[in-house]
């Protein structure tokens, strides 16, 4: 699989797929896509990291042990809900604030909180055992 | 007066909780004489409840709490009755002497701070029982006993012998726990109400249910466990592996009275019934002869009390359901009379084994001129125990013959009984009071003198308590005995013995009773070899029979996983899958609901055709492939098919989302069948590629028939018009899919992103096993065990 073409163009890929798993999660509330999607595109491209360079590589570059990625979605996501308390509304309401942001005004939600939780829970868990598999050829 | 304002209640019955949190960091401070301070909580409980006794007399109730889930009429309720008021001041008052004497018998312990710390905490839970009003709120202190008692029992924990006790004792009486909690919820389905002061009204509705019996006998299960009745006292001996004070506190003058407190507060709405006034008196009665005789069998001091502790149980059960007017009021003096006295007489035992350093009774004797003070106050409590004036024992005898005495068989059978066993307990309360103090001093491990003020001022109150307890035994009927005999009768109930003995059958009975406890005292060494020699004919017990029940029970689990978890992959995917078939083919079998056969649609596209046709030979090639690698990407490419169906359909984010499942999905497979090191090629034999090829189909066929079943049904819009008409309004978003993910179902989502983490988990640990294949295939826990030590000898 390490052939010098896909080695050396698995980095472009994988930071092209990356990015365009955050365009996923982000437009997903509108258009098709969202956390969950996002986070399998965001998989999918760790795991092509990895098959092509190694995957120490992949560990140095993500820097957070993977599974420490998805346990800091998960307690996103709940804190998501937790926000509602301040707002006086049962678990898990939406809350919607719209600063400016250099002129244009940008819909944040705690919605929003929750879904960048789910996109981490899945880029952390899949890769974590991706990246577990892959590491076959080390020992 | 303000005693009776419910917030002084509530924390009152907090109290023992709080001073269980200080305890340790007071003991670093001041040593053993934290004692003193941490006494004062207990004490304040105590007079908290004192201040309730004038009322109660005068025939009051006092109810207070609050609402704990309004929504299953659940509450944090108390009542303060006669019964409940005379427990609460035997907890709190004994606990006040306990506490300080746990503070002289631990002195220097290096867990002293820990052992308070229990000790308060069982006091609070122990409080909570007596108290609680609301049948949950009984339930979740009632087990809070049973948790306290373990950690206290297993105190010493780094002795085999506690440990086993201490699981011992929480398996049983846990256990009655649960079969109380089921007979709670038994009783609250029958009358409707979950609060013991509003069930007084419906005793009738109750006895007359078809349920009455099962109600009955779970409740029995609860109270018997824990009071230790026959065959289930084994416990109570082995827990007297705890330290003397636990011994004293838990396991004579309060938790094991708990059984007796449930039959005595449920006595009213589920006794005068037949079963009630048969079960409760033989098992009873068996309990008091079983106990006396095998107490007369020990030479451990503290063993021998244990052993009388189940008789006096046994005798409290009996009485109470032996439903004559006088056999509630013997109950009620009886278990007043046996706090005291066998609270006490455990001190000493405790006393003895701390200045002299045994509690054989064979090696003791002559202790009379060092212990003087604890001499007394052991002669004190035996002479209550063996029921002779002028102490409350004595009361409590005559009121138990009283109660009895009657000409007809039955009750003839348990006079016999009750003069059999109050002899023998006399022959114990004054082979542990007398034997170790006088005759010709023998010389023990340790030189024996008298014990701190600590140690004995708890015996020397109990004893002086029985004493005038009887000799003002008006006012005690009146603030103590008559409320709580109402309360258990569930009518008024005057209670009027005194000490001035009545000519009549009680008298003599209990003469008899003296003489006959007379001559077996002079027999005891006799009678203690023929007991042994009895036991060991007989050779089997009810605590082997414990040992017996756990290790059939482990042997039972390891088969069981045996056959569950083989170990071997291609077992679980069958059977899995022969489920999955089951579930959905077994149905429409049973129900006769075949689907119709679907028509073929007129409008099917070209390219259509096209998609389903690289389906199918996707398939075609997972079949055919000659290695597993070629398989794995062959049912990928069935699923982009299926993916494409979905996008051609109008499910762009189900398609989005299949592309990526089935594009990880080939790889993950690829990566753990690389990992696997399995042949390259398929190599079952025919037999077996039938049989699974049979399964297969079997799976397909089900969910094709399932699917053309589902979509022939008429298909309800109610959902996907709600969400499209409030997606873009409630929730800002015009991806209706996303929306009922992340919003109006965020709940599940988050419940699902914990399954994928958790699994991920999972997946990890077993990919980072690194231990040889041939025990992970087997779930040997021996093989285990031996790794384990081969990992230690590394």
């Amino acid at each position: 699989m390490r052939t010098v073409i896909f080695r050396s163009i698995a980095p472009y890929l994988t930071s092209l797929m990356v990015l365009f798993s955050v365009f996923v999660l982000l437009r997903g509330h509108n258009e098709p896509g969202g956390g969950f999607i996002g986070g399998l595109i965001a998989a999918s491209a760790l795991a092509i990291y990895g098959i092509a360079c190694g995957v120490a590589p992949v560990r140095r570059a993500i820097y957070f042990h993977p599974m420490a990625i998805a346990a800091f979605g998960l307690f996103m996501a709940a804190m998501a809900g937790v926000l509602s308390v301040f707002a006086g509304v049962p678990y898990m309401s939406g809350l919607w604030i719209y600063p400016q942001i250099f002129g244009a005004e940008v819909a944040l939600s705690s919605v929003l909180v929750f879904d960048v939780g789910v996109y981490l829970v899945v880029v952390g868990a899949i890769s974590s055992i991706a990246l577990a598999l892959e590491e076959r050829d080390r020992d | 007066m303000s005693a009776a304002a419910p917030g002084a209640t509530f924390i009152v019955l907090m109290l023992p909780f709080l001073a269980a949190v200080v305890a340790p960091w007071l003991t670093r401070r001041l040593g053993h004489n934290a004692a003193w301070l941490l006494a004062l909580a207990p004490l304040a409980i105590f007079i908290h409840f004192l201040g309730f006794a004038a009322e109660v007399a005068d025939g009051g109730i006092v109810t207070g709490g609050f609402q704990w889930v309004p929504s299953y009429n659940v509450s944090f309720s108390w009542l303060i009755d006669g019964l409940s008021l005379t427990f609460a001041i035997l907890i709190s008052g004994i606990g006040t002497l306990i506490i300080l004497y746990s503070g002289g018998y631990l002195k220097g312990h290096a867990q002293l701070g820990r052992f308070f710390s229990f000790m308060l905490l069982f006091m609070g839970a122990m409080l909570g029982v007596v108290i609680s009003d609301s049948f949950l709120m009984l339930f979740v202190y009632w087990e809070l006993t049973s948790i306290t008692s373990f950690l206290l029992i297993g105190f010493d924990h780094t002795r085999e012998a506690s440990r086993r006790a201490a699981v011992q004792a929480l398996v049983v009486t846990g256990g009655g726990g649960l079969a109380l909690l089921a007979g709670l919820l038994v009783i609250w389905n029958i009358t409707g109400v979950t609060q013991l002061s509003l069930l007084l009204n419906y005793g009738d509705e109750l006895r007359a249910s078809p349920f009455y019996l099962l109600a009955l006998f779970l409740v029995l299960g609860g109270a018997f466990s824990k009071s230790a009745q026959f065959p289930l006292h084994f416990w109570l001996p082995n827990a007297m592996e705890a330290p003397t004070p636990v011994s004293a506190y838990l396991h004579s003058a309060t938790m094991v009275k708990a059984g007796v407190y449930l039959l005595m507060r449920l006595n009213p709405v589920l006794g005068e019934t037949v079963w009630w006034e048969t079960i409760l008196p033989v098992f009873g009665g068996a309990t008091l002869i079983v106990g006396t005789l095998l107490a007369i069998r020990q030479t451990d001091l503290k063993l021998m009390l244990a052993y009388t502790t189940v008789s006096s149980l046994g005798l409290l059960v009996m009485l109470t359901g032996f439903g004559s007017e006088h056999a509630v009021a013997a109950a009620v003096l009886y278990l007043v009379a046996h706090s005291l006295f066998k609270g006490g007489l455990f001190m000493v035992a405790g006393l003895i084994d701390h200045e002299a350093g045994t509690r054989d009774v064979t090696r003791l004797g002559g202790l009379r001129k060092a212990m003087p003070v604890t001499f007394f106050a052991a002669i004190a409590a035996a002479i209550s125990m063996a029921g002779l004036p002028p102490f409350f024992g004595f009361l409590a005898k005559e009121e138990i013959y009283y109660a009895l005495w009657a000409t007809d068989i039955w009750s003839l059978a348990f006079v016999a009984v009750a003069v059999i066993g109050n002899g023998l307990m006399f022959v114990i309360g004054f082979a542990v009071a007398i034997k170790p103090f006088l005759g010709p001093a023998v010389k023990t491990p340790k030189a024996a003198h008298e014990g701190p003020v600590l140690l004995w001022l708890g015996p020397l109150t109990l004893s002086l308590a029985a004493l005038a307890a009887a000799l003002v035994s008006p006012l005690t009927h009146r603030f103590i005995s008559s409320p709580m005999a109402s309360a258990v009768a569930g009518a008024p109930e005057e209670v009027t013995i005194s000490l001035i003995p009545h000519m009549g059958p009680a008298l003599i009975l209990s003469i008899v009773t003296v003489i006959f406890g007379i001559i077996a005292y002079r027999m005891l060494d006799r009678l203690r070899a023929g007991m042994a020699s009895l036991l060991a004919a007989i050779g089997w017990g009810p605590d082997r029979g414990f040992d017996q029940f756990v290790s059939g029970l482990v042997r039972l689990s390891v088969s069981l996983t045996r056959i569950l978890q083989p170990g071997r992959l291609d077992i679980y995917m069958t059977v899995t899958f022969l489920m999955i078939a089951a579930a959905l083919i077994g149905p429409m079998a049973w129900y006769g609901e075949w689907p119709a056969v679907p028509v073929w649609p007129d409008d099917v596209q070209f390219h259509e055709l096209v998609v389903i046709a690289i389906g199918v030979i996707g398939l075609l090639a997972v079949l055919y492939a000659r290695d597993r690698l070629i398989a794995i990407v062959s049912l990928g490419v069935q699923g982009f098919a299926v993916a494409l169906i979905f996008m051609l359909f109008g499910a762009p984010d189900l398609s989005f989302t299949q592309f990526m499942v089935e594009t990880l999905a080939v790889v993950i497979l690829a990566l753990v069948m690389t990992r696997l090191k399995l042949h390259a090629s398929d190599h079952r034999p025919t037999l077996q590629k039938l049989f699974d090829m049979s399964v297969s189909l079997a799976c397909g066929i089900g969910f094709t028939l399932y699917l053309i079943a589902v979509t022939q049904q008429p298909f309800n819009t109610a959902l996907s018009e709600f969400f499209a008409a409030y997606s873009k309004v409630v929730a800002h978003g015009t991806n209706v899919v996303n929306v009922i993910l992340v919003d109006f179902r965020g709940t599940d989502t988050l419940g699902e992103i914990a399954v994928v983490m958790v699994a991920g988990l999972a997946i990890l640990a077993l990919i980072r096993i690194r231990t040889p294949r041939a025990r992970v295939a087997d779930n040997d826990p021996d093989g285990i065990a031996v790794a384990d030590q081969t990992a230690e000898a590394r």
